[in-house]
């Protein structure tokens, strides 16, 4: 998880993305965040995330988007 | 038949009764056959096109869902004895099937909308190359004329057909109702362009009557006129007459021409969603908006998230999405990195997946060199910007102007002066006509032509401007009420009784007094149609 969010504080200094439930919704993350982000956690954590995957549900926290890092990497 | 036409009217007030006269279990059913008739009156010879695209999709979307079936069936029953590894090779085997299914209905929809929209294009660059290289041969053009819509339908087909390979929604069943889904009337010849998962909430369920839906759906409706036969098509001619002749009406004229044309193709496409959504209301039924106070943008990149938003969030979500996350494009995302660097590496996936999505939306535009250097230069101006960001934050924290709103005023008017000189490419006809009529606006010395009232020669006189200054003023009154408080209609309603009939009455009469009617009167086509 701190390697999550070193990666969105990179992105980001501003947000306090461990409390934040509104990434997406609230227009804080855009697409080319999203995928700059998915770049990064390709890097760090060896997965890949695919399009089907990039929906708000799985971007809107910083939370939601390490679980679903974990559902990835069990698969 | 235009949406504008008293026939379109018509057609939408028999239809309306219909629905609600009618068994509520059958609405549907109406809408389809009403879809249809609607079709066929815009043309019987687009029928097949419309058939061909709704059977292609609804059929491979069948066998895809089948497919997923199988799968979780099959993962279900040998949960126990497969290793996660053989879960993940049998996935990645049956996905690979199902993507021959998913390639073979995308290539066959592309080829018909290639053939219709783009073959005369190829021929005619073609022939360009041929005459360049000196060979007196030339080849023929097609004659096949674009079937109303087919860009905005192939999108939401297909739209329906990726959302059932990626699992995210359940293939429909009935055939009919599926073709109900892709020739929904309202929305079939220029958007928006709907989800299934969305609009299928509202479109097959009964609907009783609903006295506020209806009354809401007219009054968009209304509005949807008056911004299309008050403002668009009384601006109209002025544009027209401009961009006909770059050379006669260069410098000024061409300035006040892309200003003209903004304000046209932003009543005339807003107008007509408006319509759109209207009916739909109407009917009890749901669609995505496509706008969101776009010229209040404060940057291009706002912009194109507040302008016709369901075809952006479509090039986004099934070409943007799937290209920069791919195995591939990380792959080659991480070479970069290892050699040219971190900064490098994590930005060329947003820039080469940018640039394809801009190349195709300039194409989806328009078969035409235009409509691609119109996409190409917006995939530039957002890269650039995009690259100077905290250069940009930098300087507006260094001295201040973060958030004031004369700061924010300017970013307003900059984003929209952006957008006028874009729009150039839209309406001039060639690259060269559009560089020429740009570069005019700083070179030509006939500015002072506009002063002695050059602007009352271009088709539109001095009542037409007063007309379209009151209704821009309108427009922009109720704009500014929608992002400080939500939809007026509401607001509106809210009023004594008085008050909020003399409202709608006034902009009626208005409409009736002020739209652009003429003998044998039939509404100017609407730009988006021809898309």
């Amino acid at each position: 998880m701190d390697e999550l969010l070193e990666i969105l504080q990179n992105l980001h200094p501003d947000v306090d993305f461990e409390n934040e439930t509104e990434l997406i919704e609230g227009g804080i993350l855009d697409s080319f965040d999203i995928v700059t982000l998915i770049s990064e956690i390709s890097e760090t954590f060896d997965v890949t995330i695919s399009a089907e995957y990039i929906v708000p549900e799985n971007f809107n926290s910083a939370q939601a988007l390490y679980e679903l890092i974990q559902k990835l990497e069990e698969e | 038949m235009l949406f504008t036409s008293y026939g379109f009217i018509a057609f939408v007030a028999v239809l309306t009764l219909l629905y609600y006269l009618g068994p509520a279990n059958f609405q549907w059913i109406l809408l389809l056959v009403g879809s249809y008739i609607f079709y066929l009156i815009a043309g019987p010879e687009y029928i097949p096109y419309l058939l061909a695209v709704t059977l292609i999709v609804y059929f491979a979307a069948r066998i895809i869902d089948r497919k997923l079936s199988d799968q979780d069936a099959y993962l279900k029953e040998h949960k126990k004895e497969l290793t996660k590894e053989a879960k993940k090779e049998y996935k990645a085997a049956q996905k690979k099937k199902r993507m021959v299914f998913q390639i073979i209905a995308v290539v066959l929809c592309v080829a018909i909308l290639a053939l219709v929209k783009y073959a005369n294009f190829f021929l005619a660059n073609i022939n360009a190359v041929l005459s360049a290289s000196g060979q007196a041969k030339q080849l023929s053009f097609l004659t096949i004329a674009m079937p109303l819509g087919i860009s905005f339908y192939t999108l939401q087909a297909l739209s329906y057909l990726f959302d059932v390979s990626r699992g995210t929604i359940k293939a429909e069943k009935n055939v009919f109702k599926f073709a109900l889904f892709v020739s929904f009337f309202p929305q079939l010849v220029q958007g928006p362009i709907s989800r299934f998962k969305d609009l299928s909430k509202t479109l097959y369920e009964p609907h009783p009557f609903n006295r506020q839906a209806v009354a809401f759906g007219l009054q968009r409706i209304l509005w949807g006129f008056f911004k299309k036969l008050v403002i668009a098509d009384r601006i109209a001619p002025a544009v027209q007459t401009i961009f006909a002749d770059v050379s006669t009406y260069s410098g000024g004229y061409a300035f006040f021409g892309m200003l003209f044309y903004t304000i046209q193709l932003y009543a005339d496409f807003t107008g007509g969603i408006d319509i759109t959504i209207g009916i739909a209301q109407m009917l009890g039924i749901e669609v995505a908006e496509n706008f969101n106070l776009p010229y209040f943008s404060t940057s291009l990149k706002e912009y194109w998230r507040r302008w016709h938003i369901t075809m952006c969030s479509w090039f986004r979500d099934y070409i943007f999405y799937p290209l920069s996350s791919s195995k591939g494009m990380q792959k080659f995302s991480k070479f970069t990195r290892n050699h040219l660097g971190q900064k490098v590496g994590r930005r060329l996936p947003v820039n080469i997946s940018s640039f394809v999505v801009w190349f195709v939306t300039g194409m989806w535009h328009g078969a035409s060199w235009n409509f691609i250097v119109w996409g190409l230069a917006n995939f530039v101006i957002l890269m650039v910007s995009e690259e100077f960001e905290p250069l940009y934050e930098k300087f507006h924290n260094r001295f201040g102007f973060a958030g004031k709103l004369p700061y924010r005023i300017f970013q307003i008017l900059r984003t929209f002066v952006l957008i006028c000189a874009l729009n150039m490419f839209d309406v001039c006809k060639t690259i060269g006509e559009t560089v020429k009529a740009f570069l005019s606006i700083f070179t030509s010395a006939n500015w002072g032509e506009i002063g002695k009232g050059g602007l009352l020669g271009l088709g539109i006189g001095v009542s037409d401007y007063i007309v379209l200054i009151i209704g821009i003023l309108i427009v922009f009154a109720v704009s500014l009420y929608k992002n400080k408080n939500g939809d007026i209609r509401e607001g509106i309603t809210g009023l004594a009784k008085p008050g909020k009939y003399a409202i709608w009455i006034v902009l009626i009469i208005v409409v009736i007094i002020f739209g652009t009617y003429g003998i044998g009167y039939d509404s100017s086509q609407f730009i988006y149609n021809q898309f």
